[in-house]
């Protein structure tokens, strides 16, 4: 199964590596990781997602939190809880194809922030699955470049992952 | 006071109560050395291999729960400490490494010694720092002596570049006398509902086991871990860590578990229908067959470390925290409570477990007129009246040690169990004598095992530590041999050296005495000699029986009731090497 761990970590040099070398030296797999200073400058939080059955997410979590650096964690596929990846694509166009891609962009919700004479890239957030589909809506060889930042996630309601 | 990085350094040691360090100068940590040159509150004990520095130290730390320290140059220091690093993290030893780094400008251009030392020992360390403001030195060193010794311990690595101990450097020196750190909270207190569930199920057991393990000694719980046992009367087996944390005499003791575990203990556990484990953390060679293990037994599980639980074997009860304030509760509530364990039941159990005792699986050939290994191990132990630290080496020896020689107090037995380094015994026993001048100090080991860091003999004699080394001789690597004998239709590939040295004589050029024993008969009188001369190291290299083999055993991938049992002496099998 699919989990989303928010990590809180000390932003310290080294934090990163830790976190990876642990999921490397025990066999887990990482699926995408993202991470970014948080408000506080001295902290940053990570969103990592992972598969496994439920011994090895317990296995995880437990085997993070026990990294010095680790200050909190959460799962947050564990509760309601709103996710968002960013994309920026670059798409080829022809004079022919230009008004179709503006209007799928339209249909996906997202923006063309840059324009040449055979190209557009186009900035779109969403669920992971939106942004496949949207890909998926190209056909093959009209697509430059994908740049994806894999997911990041936060819980709803009125608590947060905080000191 | 104001002082240079080096000198703060020494002083943080000083502070800390540091009483020995174990190291081996180098480019980067001159400054360091000169700051050492100009006191003599820490000892530094000068090594001749930095791998051997880590081993001292820890073994310094397993006998006396103080935090070893190891001081090592950068890039080859480093890199040959990380093996006893390494050793000292899988079975969680409270140690603090000060390693040299090049200086920091030059970091990350393949400067001269340079290696990613943080980088390189970041999965054998409990936690690592890289040192990047002489101002963060004194805390740091603080840091890294609180992270080493709380929670489940482990050895901690400072790196620190050149330019944080440059002499001409100084800043005012105030070492934190707390820390506490937002990320680090070492202290959990076990659920008291977990307790009393897990009390419940145990007044209530009819056929429990009681599985202890390094955690009780780690965790200074061997007092209340035998008070327990005691009043519930209830069998209890030890990890080859967990040796000495309940007497091994007692007999409510049914002696080790697990692949070399005797058949009481494994058959033992396999019938319970509940366990204890005590500080244990479900090794492959405690559980053998993971699908088998324990098959009809409630899993209780007393753990500092969460991560512990469940890792490899689901447990029932699982109570996180300390060893120690856990039993004392479980202690308060078996008293109050109104479930007396089952008498009768309690009676059939122990029928059982006898008659599995009088398998006599420890039995061997007595009459060979070969030395037996495991002959040479109880003559020690009588020698020494049960009373000596003994450390060893990896293999065969390691295992007759822990079956012959009876440990009934903890902190006694010094071995490398979790990652199982060959060479580690001589080091160890150098750091126990260090720690425990008066004491008698024995390093069993092998003829395979010694050389890997042989070179420790002039460090003993340099420093003074008079240990007595014990070599089970039989001219194979015994453990490796075995296994091949077993596994590999007695193809013994690479587990023999035909060029072994005359150990008497290198003990002679070391400046320490060499006894060469090769009759059953001489065996005792060799090591009462040995003993008897207390001023010196003594290497009694006993020419053992080359085709004994550890009994019983599990074999790899095999359940705790599929035990190999020795088969009966001077059959053909046990006997075709002779």
């Amino acid at each position: 199964m699919r989990h989303i761990i928010s990590i809180l970590i000390e932003n310290e040099s080294g934090a990163l590596s830790r976190v990876a070398g642990l999921f490397s030296a025990r066999g887990y797999n990482i699926e995408s990781l993202t991470v970014a200073p948080t408000e506080d400058p001295s902290l940053s939080r990570m969103t990592l997602v992972t598969r496994g059955n439920d011994e090895i997410i317990e296995q995880i979590t437990k085997q993070l939190n026990k990294l010095i650096d680790v200050v909190k964690l959460i799962d947050l596929a564990e509760s309601s809880h709103i996710e968002r990846e960013l994309m920026l694509v670059k798409i080829k166009t022809t004079h022919e194809t230009r008004e179709e891609v503006k209007s799928m962009v339209d249909i996906f919700r997202g923006k063309i922030i840059d324009v040449t004479a055979h190209s557009y890239v186009v900035e779109m957030t969403g669920q992971s699955n939106k942004l496949d589909a949207f890909i998926h809506g190209f056909a093959e060889g009209s697509i430059i470049e994908v740049v994806r930042s894999g997911p990041t996630g936060i819980s709803r309601g009125e608590k947060g992952l905080h000191l | 006071m104001e002082l240079s990085g080096g000198h703060i350094l020494v002083q943080c040691l000083k502070d800390e109560g540091v009483e020995f360090v174990f190291g081996y100068p180098g480019g980067s940590v001159l400054h360091i050395y000169d700051a050492i040159f100009h006191q003599d509150d820490v000892k530094h004990i000068l090594v001749r291999h930095e791998q051997a520095a880590a081993h001292s130290a820890d073994a310094y730390a397993r006998a006396t729960g103080k935090p070893g320290v190891v001081l090592v140059t950068s890039g080859p220091g480093a890199t040959n400490a990380v093996t006893g690093i390494a050793t000292a993290y899988m079975d969680s030893i409270p140690m603090v490494i000060l390693s040299g780094q090049v200086p920091s400008p030059v970091i990350g251009s393949d400067a001269f010694q340079e290696v990613d030392t943080v980088g390189i020992t970041r999965p054998c360390v409990k936690h690592n720092f890289l040192v990047k403001d002489v101002r963060d030195l004194a805390e740091t060193i603080k840091k890294a002596f609180y992270v080493a010794t709380t929670g489940r311990p482990g050895p901690v690595l400072v790196d620190i570049p050149k330019d944080m101990t440059d002499p001409n450097i100084k800043i005012e020196y105030k070492y934190p006398k707390k820390i506490t750190m937002r990320s680090y909270n070492p202290v959990v207190v076990g659920h008291k509902g977990q307790i009393k569930k897990a009390v419940d199920i145990l007044l209530n057991a009819e056929r429990p086991m009681i599985y202890a393990g390094g955690g009780v000694i780690l965790g200074e719980a061997h007092k209340e871990l035998t008070k327990l046992v005691h009043l519930l009367g209830y069998p209890i087996t030890q990890t080859l860590m967990g040796l000495g944390g309940f007497p091994a005499t007692d007999k409510q003791s049914v002696g080790m578990l697990g692949m070399h575990g005797t058949y009481e203990a494994n058959m033992g556990m396999h019938d319970s229908d509940v366990i204890l484990a005590v500080g244990a953390r479900f090794d492959d060679r405690v559980t053998g067959k993971l699908a088998e293990f324990c098959p009809y037994a409630k899993i209780i599980h007393i753990d500092i470390d969460p991560s512990s639980i469940s890792k490899t074997v689901k447990v029932d009860v699982p109570i996180v925290g300390e060893v120690k304030p856990v039993l004392e509760q479980m202690i308060e509530l078996i008293k109050e409570s109104d479930i007396k364990p089952s008498k009768t039941a309690l009676a059939a159990w122990w029928e059982k477990i006898e008659s599995w005792r009088s398998v006599n699986c420890l039995d061997y050939d007595r009459s060979s007129t070969l030395i037996k290994p495991q002959y040479v191990v109880e003559q020690l132990y009588q020698v020494t009246k049960g009373d000596a630290y003994v450390t060893s080496d990896v293999g065969q020896h390691q295992m007759y040690a822990a079956q012959y020689y009876h440990f009934d107090k903890p902190r006694r037995w010094i071995n490398s169990g979790g990652l199982g380094t060959m060479g580690f015994g001589l080091p160890a026993a150098i750091g126990v004598k260090l720690a425990f001048p008066d004491s008698d100090v024995a390093c069993i080991t092998g003829e395979a095992s010694i050389q890997m860091c042989i070179q420790e003999l002039s460090t003993a004699l340099q420093y003074n530590a008079p240990v007595k080394i014990i070599n089970l001789n039989n001219r194979y690597m015994g453990m490796v041999r075995q296994w091949q004998e077993f596994s590999y239709k007695s193809r013994y590939s690479q587990s023999y050296m035909d060029t072994i040295p005359e150990f008497v004589k290198l003990a002679e050029a070391y400046g320490h005495i060499g006894m060469r024993i090769e009759r059953p008969e001489d065996v005792k009188g060799a090591l009462e000699e040995a003993f008897a001369i207390k001023d010196r190291t003594v290497f009694l290299d006993f020419m053992t029986d080359r085709t004994e083999n550890v009994y019983p055993m599990i074999e790899a991938g095999k359940a705790h009731n599929d035990m190999k049992l020795r088969v009966a002496p001077s059959t053909p099998m046990d006997r075709e090497l002779s």
